[in-house]
């Protein structure tokens, strides 16, 4: 990567996964994620969603990589790695090759100049590890949120920097495209990744960052059912105070983001969001008050705030707050419609 | 007699391999083998019903609506409630976004790559379509990626994002719809329809579904030369290569329907065999996994009271997908299917003149997308500024609930249980699980295995391109077939 003819040269694995943070990123816009790998001079040798090259081909790229015959800049997993039954790694097969999908993954990620986990699952295990696991399914570094993975705590790739954990389920395609073109330019380093090794870019801010509920949440002025215009974090299990992403800061799909579907946030970034201990969209109380608060909040100071601010809220938020749509229209004083 | 194991297969959603047997450079026997299992039949056990509506949709990036719209309706049936006609027309808008955008997808960066390969070099029409469908390097890709997210703004607006939304509920759509919403709505389907009669049709949308009959489709596509539209371009490799003599249907077909409308539903629900309509009745669906990774219960199961227990030690299996039978028949679903189902004239007369093949999967298809979105812009005219998107219900303690709908690739199905307020069951039958089946008890293969003997093989090939044509024309997804 400091050649800055030569293309930077990508494999792209999946495995247990549902290949939805492929087709997410297949919504990369502005510009588009063609002209995105295009820009970053990224070769893609292949991407099990996009490319010509199928079988013997692809096996023989396989091979080469693995023996070092030709080089790997980026390995990207999408999906988690499926240790079981019992270690053997059988639930994933790779087809065209007998070999258990968890054996190339180790292979190519010890030849790999920068090793990529694309989504929750390969960075975390994330929903494939859901429920009792009985699959063995984990991250390439993390099993939830212990350190370990498939490839150890101490891993590191050949860059010297640990698995890039582009988590999210699934991934916004900018913080994938951001990510790859940083590593394409020889821009990316250690000081760019968070406790959990996932990119800053994206994980400096919280859900509640942008969110068009703010002025509810300021005055507590809750939504009580899933379509209500309200803040969701008092009775809908909002996590968007404590989630570590920039989802309401730039739009998925042109519009949207989970909070402005009407939905709470699940912190589907974070470790072990798959397993909440509570039904995804309830808030767990102690005394009626939320378990999970806002992330560096005093509780006290929380609550202080809280009862002041609910004794405060304005009619207009009252009314907004459990109503499908907005009803009541902020009014400049003085000023009566004709 | 020679074998020959094909795979990895890409541009499937998942994992693939292929076993085949051929002779005289002909398929004569096919095994398909899907590799990947992640249980999640075992995963929503003893969970909130609710919180299906999260983990459902992750079974698949691709159908993830889907798979969502068939858990809500899976709980909406165990609630008994019904959904206000806003929350109606919002739900099949996001299930028809994602639809269409599979079907372009499958269409344009799936199928239509295989034929720029080499292996045609030598073919007139090859130079065209290697400038237009090269994968990720043609102009089509080019055309198609904006295009597609552009027309995926839908579901910013009406399902927060795609995939893995969570406005799809029992009682409706989380997500009512503004005013000025509704103009943008239809603002984004006139761009996405200009798109598709510019580069897709050449033609207008109400053009391509008023074809009735291979010889009105024949001299529409005689009308102008291929290169002037992607729909063109098709036909003529398609009659080239004679793609409607490749990879051939069973004979039994079976469609859900698909996007519920006030208790009916847009595409007729029901079977086709042997020429003729036969309703559909859910409690002649089995599954079979003799030649499946589970250990073997006391024979077909309906999936009320289907078992998912995984043993990769089972030396007579051969894949993790199980085998589906409707009345202990192999049914091929998908957009074919349904038009056949459905009675669209056009699709009715190819399958009658010549059964259902590569040639008509690609076709039905392709006429869908016209028939989803003039259907699109008749709900957006529908939608209500006011009146309600959804209505809440508790969940019963205990109850069933079957969830029936249509991914792009075909019939879905959910089929619950609850007890003491838990998931005490939950089967999922997936489109590609019915089209990639492996062989029952019987020894009765599945869809693909039989529609690959006879599949050609040229000289060398280690990889046949008849055989990418015919698996990647069922539009299969891997991740949803295992689940």
């Amino acid at each position: 990567m400091t050649d800055s003819a030569r293309p930077v040269r990508l494999l792209w694995l999946q495995s247990g996964g549902c290949g939805g943070c492929s087709l997410s990123a297949l919504g990369a816009e502005s510009p588009d994620l063609l002209t995105v790998l295009e820009a970053a001079n990224i070769e893609v040798l292949w991407h099990p969603a996009l490319s010509e090259a199928s079988g013997r081909d692809v096996v023989k790229l396989f091979e080469d990589l693995e023996d070092g015959r030709q080089t790997l800049d980026i390995l990207c997993l999408e999906g988690s790695v499926m240790c079981g039954p019992n270690g053997t790694g059988r639930y994933h097969l790779f087809s065209g090759t007998g070999r258990p999908m968890m054996e190339w993954i180790r292979a190519l990620a010890e030849n790999a100049h920068h090793v990529v986990a694309v989504g929750s699952c390969a960075a975390f295990g994330g929903i494939t590890a859901a429920g009792d696991n009985h699959t063995e399914a984990v991250g390439l570094s993390y099993d939830g949120r212990t350190s370990g993975g498939l490839l150890g705590a101490d891993f590191r790739s050949r860059s010297g920097l640990p698995v890039i954990n582009i988590s999210g389920c699934p991934i916004h395609p900018g913080w994938l495209c951001e990510t790859l073109h940083q590593i394409a330019m020889g821009r990316f380093s250690d000081a760019h990744l968070d406790e959990w090794a996932r990119p800053l870019s994206y994980t400096m801010h919280l859900v509640h960052h942008g969110c068009a509920r703010n002025e509810f949440y300021e005055y507590k002025a809750s939504a009580e059912h899933l379509c209500d215009r309200g803040c969701m974090m008092e009775n809908l299990g909002c996590k968007g105070t404590q989630a570590r992403a920039d989802c309401n800061m730039r739009v998925w799909n042109g519009a949207g983001s989970c909070l402005d579907g009407n939905y709470p946030c699940i912190n589907c970034t974070a470790p072990e969001f798959e397993e909440p201990g509570h039904p995804f969209t309830q808030t767990p109380k102690v005394a009626g008050i939320p378990v999970g608060l806002p992330t560096d909040m005093p509780k006290a100071w929380f609550v202080a705030l809280a009862s002041l601010s609910k004794a405060a809220t304005p009619h207009r938020l009252k009314e907004n707050a459990v109503s499908d749509r907005l009803n009541v229209a902020p009014q400049d004083k003085g000023k009566v419609k004709p | 007699m020679n074998r020959m194991v094909v795979g990895p297969f890409n541009r499937v959603e998942g994992d693939l391999e292929v076993r085949i047997e051929h002779e005289d450079n002909a398929v004569t026997r096919a095994e398909v083998v899907t590799p990947l299992y992640r249980g999640f039949e075992r995963m929503l056990l003893g969970k909130p019903p609710m919180d299906a509506l999260v983990y459902a949709p992750r079974i698949c990036g691709i159908c993830s609506v889907s798979q969502s719209v068939a858990a809500a309706q899976a709980l909406a049936s165990a609630m008994n409630i019904r959904l206000p006609q806003n929350g109606e027309l919002a739900v099949n808008l996001i299930h028809a976004t994602e639809n269409v955008a599979d079907h372009l997808t499958h269409f344009y960066l799936f199928f239509m790559p295989d034929f720029a390969r080499d292996t045609y070099q030598s073919e007139a029409w090859h130079p065209d379509i290697k400038t237009r469908f090269t994968a990720m390097k043609g102009t089509a890709p080019e055309d198609v990626l904006p295009a597609r997210a552009q027309f995926m703004h839908i579901m910013g607006i009406l399902a927060g994002k795609w995939p893995h939304t969570l406005s799809i509920q029992p009682g409706g759509s989380t997500r009512s719809v503004a005013p000025g919403e509704i103009a943008r709505l239809d603002a984004i389907l006139k761009a996405f329809r200009r798109f598709l009669e510019r580069h897709l049709y050449g033609d207008r949308l109400e053009r391509i579904v008023s074809l009735q009959c291979a010889q009105d489709l024949a001299a529409w596509s005689a009308e102008r030369p291929p290169e002037t539209c992607d729909f063109r371009r098709f036909l003529n490799v398609s009659a080239a290569l004679e793609l409607d003599r490749l990879g051939r249907s069973s004979g039994r077909f079976l469609s859900y329907g698909g996007y519920a409308m006030q208790g009916a539903t847009l595409f007729r629900r029901g079977v086709f065999m042997t020429g003729n309509y036969a309703p559909f009745d859910a409690r002649s669906v089995t599954e079979d996994t003799s030649s499946s990774w589970y250990k073997p219960g006391t024979g077909p199961e309906h999936p009320m009271t289907g078992t998912t227990d995984p043993d990769a030690d089972r030396s007579e299996a051969y894949s993790w997908c199980k085998a589906p039978r409707l009345d202990g028949e192999i049914m091929e679903v998908g957009a074919l299917a349904r038009q056949l189902i459905d009675g669209n004239a056009l699709i009715r007369d190819l399958v009658a003149r010549k059964g259902g093949s590569v040639h008509t999967r690609i076709v039905a298809r392709l006429l869908e997308i016209a028939l989803v979105v003039m259907a699109m812009e008749r709900w957006v005219a529908a939608l209500q500024a006011d009146g309600k998107y959804i209505v809440h219900e508790k969940i019963p303690a205990s109850g069933e609930g079957i969830g029936l709908t249509e991914a792009a690739r075909g019939s879905l199905g959910h089929w619950l249980s609850i007890e003491n307020g838990r998931i005490a069951n939950y089967q999922i039958i997936a489109p590609t699980t019915w089209n990639f089946s492996p062989r029952d008890g019987a020894g009765v293969a599945g869809p693909l295995e039989l529609a690959l003997v006879g599949a050609p093989i040229r000289p060398g090939e280690t990889d046949p391109v008849s055989v990418q044509h015919i698996v990647r024309s069922f539009d299969p997804c891997m991740v949803c077939t295992v689940h």
